[in-house]
C-alpha cells in the first residue's frame, strides 16, 4: 500500500487557448532575427530587395506619360527629372493600350468583348465557386455559343443552330435507350449531332437567314489579337484539355487494347513534339489535310492544337492522380455494386482530380503562358505586338514598356489562378 | 486476437433456412501459374453465419472475394442467390448490389461525408431518393451507434468507428448476405469489441453472413460452422464447439495452438 495514491475529484473544464502576442518587434525577433543565421540571412536578403528595388523604382516612377513618341519621352524625362534620368516612357501603353488588349477589333465593338469576358467570369462561377446556385450552370452550358457570338458576331442563327446539335444529340440519348438500347444509343447520340452539322445545319441557317436575318456585325479572325486573343486561346484551351486529358487517362488504363493503344499513342506522340512545331502544323500544314475547299479559321486550328498539347499533358498528370488512388477505392465502389462510369464519374475522379489540382493548374498556368507562342505564326497576341508596335517609327527602340505590361497582364491572370487552386485544395481538405 | 465478447447472443432468430444462398462447386482460381484455391466447394444456406479461419496466405481473401467477383475463378460454379456468377456484367452488378462486402482497411470514400457514404450506392445503383436514402442511411447509422458522425468526413474518425461505417454503408444496401474479409485485424484492441458487436447484432437479426477473422470468440459465439482452410483448400469445417475442443486434422491442431496461444 502507498500513502502516495492521487485520484482526481474534479474533472478539469475547458480553457480557451493562450493568446498570442502580436506587436511587430516581436513579429520580426522571432521571425527575422532569432539566431545567429537568421540575422545573416534577413539582412542579405533586405539589402538584394533595396538593391534590386532601388534600380527599378526610380526607372517605373520617373517616366513619361503624355509623349506621342519614344523622343517626346525621352526628353520630357530629361526636362523634368534632369538630364541623363532613366525612365519609362509609359507614353506608349497609353497610346496603344487599347491594341494591347484588344488587337485591330473595330473600336465601337469593344463592348462586345468586354462583355464576353465578364459573361465569361459568369459562367465559369458556379464551376469554381459551390455557393453560386446550381442554376447558372445552365448558362455556363450556353456560354460557349454566346461567348463566340459575341466576339466573331455574324448571324445569331449560327450558335442557336450548333446548340440545335448538341440538343439532338441529348435526346437521342435521354429517349433511345428504350427503343435501341443503350450502346445504339450512345452511339446514335454520337452521330446525330454530326450528321446535322455536315448535312441539315448549313441548309437550315441559311433557310433561316433568308426568313430572319438576326445577327451582329460580323469580326474577322484577322482582327482579333492583343490579349484578348490569349484569353480565347487559353480559356478554350483550359475548358477543352481538361474532359479530353480525363477521358486520355482513362483511355489509357482501359483493358480494351485498341482505345488503350490509340490513347497511348495520342499521349507520347504530342508530348514528344514541341508546341512551337504543332502551331506550325496548324498554320500551314493542316490545309493539306483538310479536304480542298474547306477553310479552317487559324484560331480554330491553333485551338485545336494548343488544346492537343495541353490535354496529353493533363492526361499524365490525371494518370499520376489516379495511380496514387489506392486499390481499395476501386474494390469498395465496384463491391457496392456501381458500374465503371459511375465509379468512375463519383468515386474515383473526384479524388484523383483533388490528388492533381496543383499539377492541373500549373498546367493551365503553362498552357495560358505558352499562348504567347502563336506570335510566331503570325498571330498579333501581345508579343506579336511587342514586336510590331517597335516597328512604328515613332516607337523605334522602344522594348521594356510594353513587356512590362504584357506582363503585368498575364501575372495579375495566372496569380488569380494559383491562387484559387490554394483556395480549393484547402477547400477540399477532409483531414486525416 | 482473442477478445472477450462480455454479452449474452441471442439466437432466437438465429435459425438457418434451407433455402440456399451461396453454393460454390469445384471451384479452382489460378494467379498466373500459381493455384490459389484448390477445388473449393461450400454450400451457405441463408441466415448461416459462417467463419473463415486459417494461417496467413492461405486463400481466405481471394475465396470471399471471388463470392463478389472482385477475383475471377476460372473452374467450377458460384450461384450466388440463384445467380450465377459468369462474365455478364449485369449479372455481376445484380449480385454486387445484394451482397455487402467490409474490408479490412475499411475502404471508405475520403471525399465523401459519412451520411454521404452511406447514401451514394442507395442513390445511383437502386435509384432511390436523395431523401429517402438519406433515412435509411440514418437509420443504419444509428444501429452501429453514430449517427451524431454523419457530418463529419472519415478521415476525422477513430478506426472503430470507420468500420462501424462501413457496416451501415453495405447495410443502406439492403444486402441478402455479408461478407467481412478480416474487419478487426487493422483495429486498436480496445475498438475491436465495439465492432464485433455490431457484427453479432447483425448476427442476431438472422443475417448470411462470411467472416474472415482470427476472432475466434466471436466464431465460438456466433458461427454456425468454422471453415480452415490451409494452402488454398478448405482442410477442416465445422460446427464452432467441436472445431475448437476437438480439431481433427494436425493442421487445425497446429495453427489452433498457435492462434490460441501456449
Ligand atoms: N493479385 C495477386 N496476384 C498474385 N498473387 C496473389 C494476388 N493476391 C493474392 N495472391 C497470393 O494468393 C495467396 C492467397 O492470398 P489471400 O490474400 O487470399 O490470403 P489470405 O488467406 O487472405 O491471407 P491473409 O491472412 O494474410 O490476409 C497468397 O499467397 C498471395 O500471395
Ligand atoms: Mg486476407
Amino acid at each position: 500500500m502507498t500513502t502516495q495514491s492521487y485520484v482526481r475529484t474534479e474533472m478539469l473544464g475547458e480553457k480557451p487557448p493562450p493568446s498570442s502576442q502580436v506587436g511587430i518587434v516581436k513579429w520580426a525577433r522571432e521571425n527575422l532575427f532569432s539566431s545567429v543565421p537568421n540575422i545573416i540571412m534577413s539582412i542579405l536578403s533586405i539589402w538584394a530587395i533595396y538593391y534590386i528595388l532601388s534600380g527599378i523604382l526610380p526607372w517605373i516612377f520617373q517616366s513619361s506619360w503624355n509623349a506621342t513618341s519614344l523622343h517626346g519621352c525621352r526628353d520630357s524625362i530629361a526636362a523634368t527629372y534632369g538630364e541623363g534620368t532613366e525612365g519609362a516612357c509609359w507614353s506608349v501603353i497609353r497610346e496603344r493600350w487599347q491594341q494591347l488588349l484588344f488587337g485591330f477589333y473595330p473600336k465601337e465593338l469593344y463592348w462586345r468583348p468586354v462583355a464576353a469576358l465578364i459573361l465569361l467570369f459568369v459562367a465559369i462561377s458556379p464551376i469554381l465557386f459551390t455557393a453560386v446556385p446550381r442554376k447558372v450552370m445552365l448558362f455556363s452550358m450556353v456560354y460557349p455559343f454566346l461567348g463566340f457570338w459575341l466576339l466573331w458576331g455574324g448571324s445569331i442563327w449560327l450558335p442557336l443552330s450548333a446548340i440545335a446539335g448538341f440538343a439532338i444529340g441529348y435526346a437521342a440519348l435521354i429517349m433511345l435507350p428504350k427503343i435501341i438500347g443503350n450502346l445504339g444509343a450512345t452511339i446514335a447520340a454520337g452521330l446525330l449531332p454530326i450528321i446535322y452539322w455536315l448535312f441539315v445545319s448549313g441548309p437550315v441557317i441559311s433557310g433561316l437567314n433568308g426568313i430572319a436575318p438576326i445577327g451582329i456585325e460580323g469580326v474577322d479572325s484577322d482582327e482579333m489579337g492583343g490579349f484578348m486573343l490569349s484569353i480565347i486561346i487559353g480559356v478554350s484551351g483550359i475548358a477543352l484539355s481538361l474532359p479530353i486529358g480525363i477521358l486520355l487517362a482513362l483511355g489509357r488504363q482501359s483493358p480494351l487494347f485498341i482505345v488503350k493503344t490509340i490513347c497511348v499513342s495520342f499521349i507520347e506522340f504530342i508530348r514528344g513534339v514541341p508546341l512551337i512545331t504543332l502551331l506550325f502544323v496548324a498554320s500551314v500544314l493542316l490545309n493539306y489535310f483538310l479536304p480542298p475547299g474547306t477553310s479552317f479559321d487559324l484560331i480554330l486550328r491553333v485551338i485545336i492544337m494548343v488544346t492537343f498539347f495541353a490535354a496529353a499533358y493533363m492526361a499524365e498528370v490525371i494518370r499520376g492522380g489516379l495511380a496514387a488512388l489506392p486499390k481499395g477505392q476501386y474494390e469498395a465502389a465496384d463491391a457496392l455494386g456501381l458500374d465503371y462510369w459511375k465509379a468512375t464519374r463519383l468515386i474515383i475522379m473526384p479524388q484523383a482530380l483533388k490528388i492533381s489540382i496543383p499539377n492541373i493548374v500549373s498546367n493551365f498556368i503553362g498552357l495560358f503562358k505558352d499562348t504567347t507562342l502563336v506570335s510566331i505564326i503570325g498571330l498579333l497576341d501581345p508579343m506579336g505586338l511587342a514586336r510590331a508596335i517597335p516597328a512604328d517609327q515613332n516607337w523605334n527602340g522602344i522594348v521594356w514598356e510594353i513587356y512590362a505590361f504584357i506582363a503585368v497582364l498575364f501575372w495579375i491572370f495566372t496569380f488569380g489562378m494559383s491562387r484559387y487552386s490554394m483556395y480549393l485544395e484547402r477547400k477540399l481538405a477532409t483531414g486525416h | 486476437m482473442v477478445t472477450e465478447i462480455e454479452r449474452e447472443v441471442d439466437r432466437s432468430h438465429m435459425q438457418v433456412s434451407d433455402e440456399v444462398a451461396i453454393q460454390i462447386t469445384g471451384m479452382n482460381k489460378w494467379y498466373g501459374a500459381f493455384h490459389v484455391l484448390k477445388d473449393i466447394n461450400l454450400t451457405v444456406n441463408r441466415g448461416e453465419r459462417i467463419v473463415v479461419c486459417g494461417p496467413s496466405g492461405s486463400g481466405k481473401s481471394t475465396l470471399i472475394r471471388c463470392i463478389n467477383r472482385l477475383e475471377v475463378h476460372q473452374e467450377g460454379s458460384i450461384v450466388v442467390d440463384g445467380t450465377e456468377l459468369s462474365s455478364d456484367l449485369k449479372n455481376i452488378d445484380k449480385i454486387r448490389s445484394e451482397v455487402g462486402m467490409c474490408f479490412q482497411h475499411f475502404n471508405l470514400f475520403p471525399h465523401l461525408t459519412i451520411l454521404e457514404n452511406c447514401t451514394l450506392a442507395p442513390i445511383w445503383v437502386r435509384g432511390i431518393p436523395k431523401k429517402e436514402a438519406e433515412e435509411t442511411a440514418m437509420h443504419f447509422l444509428e444501429k452501429v451507434k453514430i449517427p451524431e458522425q454523419a457530418d463529419k468526413y472519415p478521415g476525422q474518425l477513430s478506426g472503430g468507428q470507420q468500420q462501424r461505417v462501413a457496416i451501415a454503408r453495405s447495410l443502406c444496401m439492403k444486402p441478402r448476405i455479408m461478407l467481412f474479409d478480416e474487419p478487426t485485424s487493422a483495429l486498436d484492441p480496445e475498438m475491436i469489441s465495439e465492432v464485433l458487436d455490431t457484427m453479432i447484432e447483425l448476427a442476431e437479426e438472422g443475417m448470411t453472413m462470411i467472416v474472415v477473422t482470427h476472432e475466434m470468440g466471436f466464431a465460438r459465439k456466433v458461427a454456425n460452422r468454422v471453415i480452415f482452410m490451409d494452402a488454398g483448400q478448405i482442410v477442416e469445417e465445422n460446427e464452432p464447439e467441436q472445431f475448437f475442443t476437438n480439431p481433427q486434422s494436425e493442421r487445425t491442431q497446429l495453427f489452433l495452438s498457435q492462434i490460441l496461444g501456449h
